[in-house]
């Protein structure tokens, strides 16, 4: 049984339908990436599982429905979302917004157990505790915004464009912790991408969106070597 | 529009006629309410059209007030009160009242031009407080001064005789040159609203950057609803004062400005049919909320507020369009309702099928 | 000077109330981005409740707790009913509401207990302290003090307590606090509830001197307004300094300047909100809002 499962998810801004029946599974312990240009219907997937936006069809996790849920919900049922632009509490500390992290899911308890762990992977952000998030470099405010998210301790983690803003060599860095967390410990991951080159070579599995419905699915190194993926998202 | 065009035939007859079914006090109440109407086209068009809101409008009927009995009282009226204001105001020796109607108008119109400059600065909730802090003010400002205002003792006229020698009481004749005006005014706002000038002020209402870029001159037209709907409130305050032949400051306490824009709500806001339900609501309202018609009871004085109070908060939930919004969905229902009925008759018959 | 020394404490004092009322409607705008213009009549609301349960026997202090408990989950439950359903209407629409909420908070008040001018107890006697042959009111002192304790333990509830950060947390940025699982609703509850607290800290303190009657803190309404306003409508430490400020300034010029007299106070307060939202609409501490077209 996945993880994740989408059928048939249709959603709508309003009275514009960006989705129009997206079916898509993420399997535990995968990193599945979610591709298409821009307004494509990527990051609505995103928001449609957070219940952030009218949905039909259903949205299953771990076999249960949760279709329609408050986003905080969905939170607490372990799905930790770092939306498009990062979503920081720009005016709280680095250490308070990893705080925020941990504060409803799990609390104290899992806040020590984690952050220690979490950090290794970043090793300069205990030293930062006390600057202001809003105040980072892009790249560190991207990172900042994984730590708070896995400081849940949470079942699925989706990543909303962490690419945007960013300069090549911070994308890369970011991208392979995010194989490494994967890798060392399991993480399952549903990554909205721009960027397609980058997402297809950490992820196993990708699903290509047109126009709010998926056009192409399959492993990543078929996709590669897809004509259509080629032309359309690698540029070769 | 037929049915706008009869509804005011009807209402216009009514008006006419109404004098001959009750006494003076009642009168009276409807000279109020057609005022209160004059007051609330203006405040309509600046909140409802425009989207600017104001809480002041109280105060600009009290300078209309104060501009009209100063006019007709002049400086001799004035010098009977000891009073003795500074020599470059341009009051006169003591006009007819009627006259002093429009100039009042004029004189608080253009108060509200210089208002609505540095209003331009301020939007939503900080122009709602700025115009608050005016209403708070002018009461204050009157009593410091009295040498021009007659302090807390007020202004006092004497009641206008009904002009042309006609042989009707003057309570009669304030109630048709109120209702005379506001028809007047109606019929000018009906014009600017469906005019140029209304699409410009709700464009800017909709989406100010948008109507810039279209090449509407957002400062322009925002300081002219601002000009416009003072020049109304005061045309209404010079009606006040003359039909209770008296001003003083508490004649506009910071509570009146707060009841001009909560009946403005609670008529329609940006509808000029909800404007009358506002008017009547001002000027009943409070009377049959301590005592109703059909019940045998009698509420404290306080229950008014009360029922404002909550009619208010009701409409934002449940109405938006005000009493106006009300009405056109009943006109919607009753459309349907037609459309239904009519288009049964010219069904296809069944055909019969083999 | 000593003349000078008493209006700057007694300023202090008036400003201090100010500064409460001032941060309460600072607090509910940062959390909900609304400005609440029924924050005097709830506050009014309170303080009779306070003279119901002194009226019945209660001795101050336990009548004081009371009310500030009676406060809170009044104001919640505002929050709950009556702004709840409106937040993403159009500005005005919540503005009518919370006006709305004026009117019938201050008839409702009326009604309940009668129009007429009542007498509130101060718990500060009504004598002075000799300070270098300066005659400090105790009543005055009293004020400052409550006032500034009710502050500064909401500062210290804010900045030390989990519950205080996720607030902090919310105010910022409301839809990353859903993500993280915060039920934003309660809080934007819990932060009407604590502004209420504080209105009624202001309407107690007030009502000794300026006796009880339903339109008792409209005034203090306004003048709370031009703090926040010179203070920065979205700061909480501009709402307590522009409340102290404006108190001193109010009194001086009263004491001093002739043209200003006790009748103009008022006004003069108002030309200060004016001229603030003019030249320098974010006040002293706090943000320009940038208008990204």
């Amino acid at each position: 049984m996945p993880l994740l499962e989408l059928r048939d998810v249709k959603a709508r801004y309003g009275p514009i339908t960006a989705l129009h029946g997206v079916s898509l599974t993420v399997d535990e312990g995968e990193v599945v990436a979610l591709l298409g240009a821009n307004g494509a219907g990527k990051t609505t997937t995103l928001r449609a599982v957070c219940g952030m936006v009218k949905t039909a069809g259903q949205i299953m996790f771990a076999g249960r429905s949760i279709t329609g849920r408050s986003p905080e919900s969905v939170a607490r049922l372990g799905i930790a979302h770092v939306p498009e632009g990062r979503g920081l509490f720009t005016e709280l500390t680095v250490w308070e917004n990893i705080r925020m992290g941990a504060v409803v899911r799990g609390g104290q308890k899992a806040l020590r157990a984690n952050t220690e762990r979490i950090l290794s992977y970043f090793p300069w952000m205990g030293e930062r505790r006390d600057q202001q998030a809003g105040t980072l470099s892009g790249g560190e405010q991207q990172m900042l915004a994984l730590v708070r998210a896995l400081v849940s301790n949470p079942k699925v983690l989706l990543l909303d464009e962490p690419s945007l803003g960013l300069a090549p060599t911070v994308t890369r860095e970011l991208f392979s912790i995010v194989r490494r967390l994967n890798e060392e410990e399991g993480l399952t991951v549903l990554v909205v991408e721009q960027n397609a080159m980058i997402a297809l070579d950490s992820a196993s599995r990708a699903y290509v969106l047109e126009v709010g419905r998926v056009a192409v699915a399959g492993e990543s190194d078929e996709l590669k070597r897809h004509e259509g993926v080629r032309k359309s998202y690698l540029g070769y | 529009m037929i049915i706008n065009f009869a509804a005011f035939v009807v209402i216009a007859v009514v008006i006419v006629l109404l004098p001959r079914f009750m006494g003076e006090f009642r009168l009276s109440q409807f000279t109020f309410v057609a005022l209160y109407f004059i007051a609330l086209l203006g405040l309509n068009i600046l909140t409802g059209y425009n989207g600017q809101i104001s809480l002041g409008h109280g105060a600009f009927m009290g300078i209309g007030a104060y501009a009209s009995a100063l006019l007709i009282l002049g400086r001799p009226g004035l010098e009977q009160y000891q009073l003795d204001p500074p020599s470059w105001l341009p009051l006169g020796d003591g006009m007819t009242p009627a006259f002093t109607i429009p100039l009042a108008g004029l004189v608080t119109g253009i108060i509200g031009l210089v208002v609505g400059v540095p209003a331009l600065r301020l939007a939503g909730v900080s122009l709602a407080l700025a115009t608050f802090a005016l209403a708070v003010s002018l009461p204050t400002i009157a009593k410091r001064f009295d040498q021009v205002t007659g302090g807390g003792g007020g202004l006092s006229l004497l009641l206008p005789e009904t002009p042309f020698g006609w042989d009707i009481s003057t309570r009669h004749w304030l109630y048709y040159e109120a209702w005379v005006t506001a028809g007047v005014m109606f019929l000018f706002a009906w014009l600017m609203v469906r005019g140029r000038l209304g699409r410009a002020w709700r464009s800017i209402r909709d989406g100010e950057v948008a109507a810039a870029s279209s090449g509407v001159n957002p400062a322009l037209y925002k300081t002219l609803a601002f000009g416009v709907s003072s020049f109304y409130a005061g045309v209404a305050g010079a009606l006040l004062v003359i039909e209770v032949a008296f001003v003083n400051p508490d004649t506009f306490p910071v509570g009146l400005s707060i009841l001009l824009l909560a009946s403005t709500v609670i008529g329609g806001l940006g509808s000029l049919s909800g404007v009358l339900f506002g008017a009547l609501v001002i000027e009943f309202l409070p009377v049959y909320s301590e005592n109703p018609p059909l019940i045998d009871a009698e509420f404290s004085t306080q229950a008014p507020s009360v029922v404002f109070g909550a009619l208010l908060i009701v409409i934002v939930f449940l109405l938006p369009g005000g009493f106006a919004g009300l009405l056109r969905q009943v006109g919607r229902w009753i459309n349907r309702g037609v459309v239904r009925a009519t288009t049964k008759r010219t069904a296809p018959a069944p055909t019969s099928d083999s | 000077m000593a003349d000078f020394l008493q209006q700057v404490v007694s300023g202090l004092a008036s400003g201090a109330i100010f500064a409460s009322l001032a941060l309460a409607l600072v607090l509910i705008y940062r959390s909900t981005d609304v400005v609440n213009f029924a924050q005097g009549e709830m506050a009014t609301f309170a303080t009779y409740v306070a003279w119901s349960l002194m009226d019945h026997g209660m001795s101050y202090w336990p009548a004081f707790v009371l009310t500030l408990v009676l406060a809170f989950l009044g104001g919640a439950t505002i929050e709950r009913t009556l702004i709840r359903p409106v937040e993403h209407r159009p500005e005005i629409a919540i503005v009518i509401v919370t006006i709305g909420l004026l009117i019938a908070l201050n008839g409702l008040t009326g009604w309940i207990w009668g129009a007429e001018v009542k007498a509130f107890d101060s718990p500060f006697p009504n004598e002075t302290w000799d300070v270098g042959g300066v005659a400090i009111s105790q009543q005055d002192i009293g004020v400052l003090v409550v006032c500034l304790l009710t502050v500064t333990a909401l500062w210290a509830f804010f900045r030390f307590t989990t519950l205080g950060l996720v607030m902090r947390a919310v105010a910022n940025e409301p839809t990353s606090s859903r993500l993280v699982g915060v039920r934003v609703g309660w809080m934007l509850a819990l932060g009407w509830g604590l502004a209420a607290v504080l209105g009624a800290v202001a309407g107690m303190m007030a009502a000794p001197t300026l006796f009880l009657d339903p339109t008792m803190m409209l005034i203090v309404l306004i003048y709370a307004f031009a703090a926040a306003v010179l203070g920065g409508i979205d700061s909480p430490v501009g709402a307590v300094v522009g409340g102290l400020m404006l108190g001193v300034l109010i009194n001086l010029l009263g004491a001093y300047v002739d043209f200003v007299g006790s009748e103009l106070r008022l006004p003069t307060a108002l030309f200060v909100l004016l001229v603030v939202l003019m030249i320098r609409p974010q006040g002293l501490f706090g943000h320009v809002a940038v208008r990204r077209v």
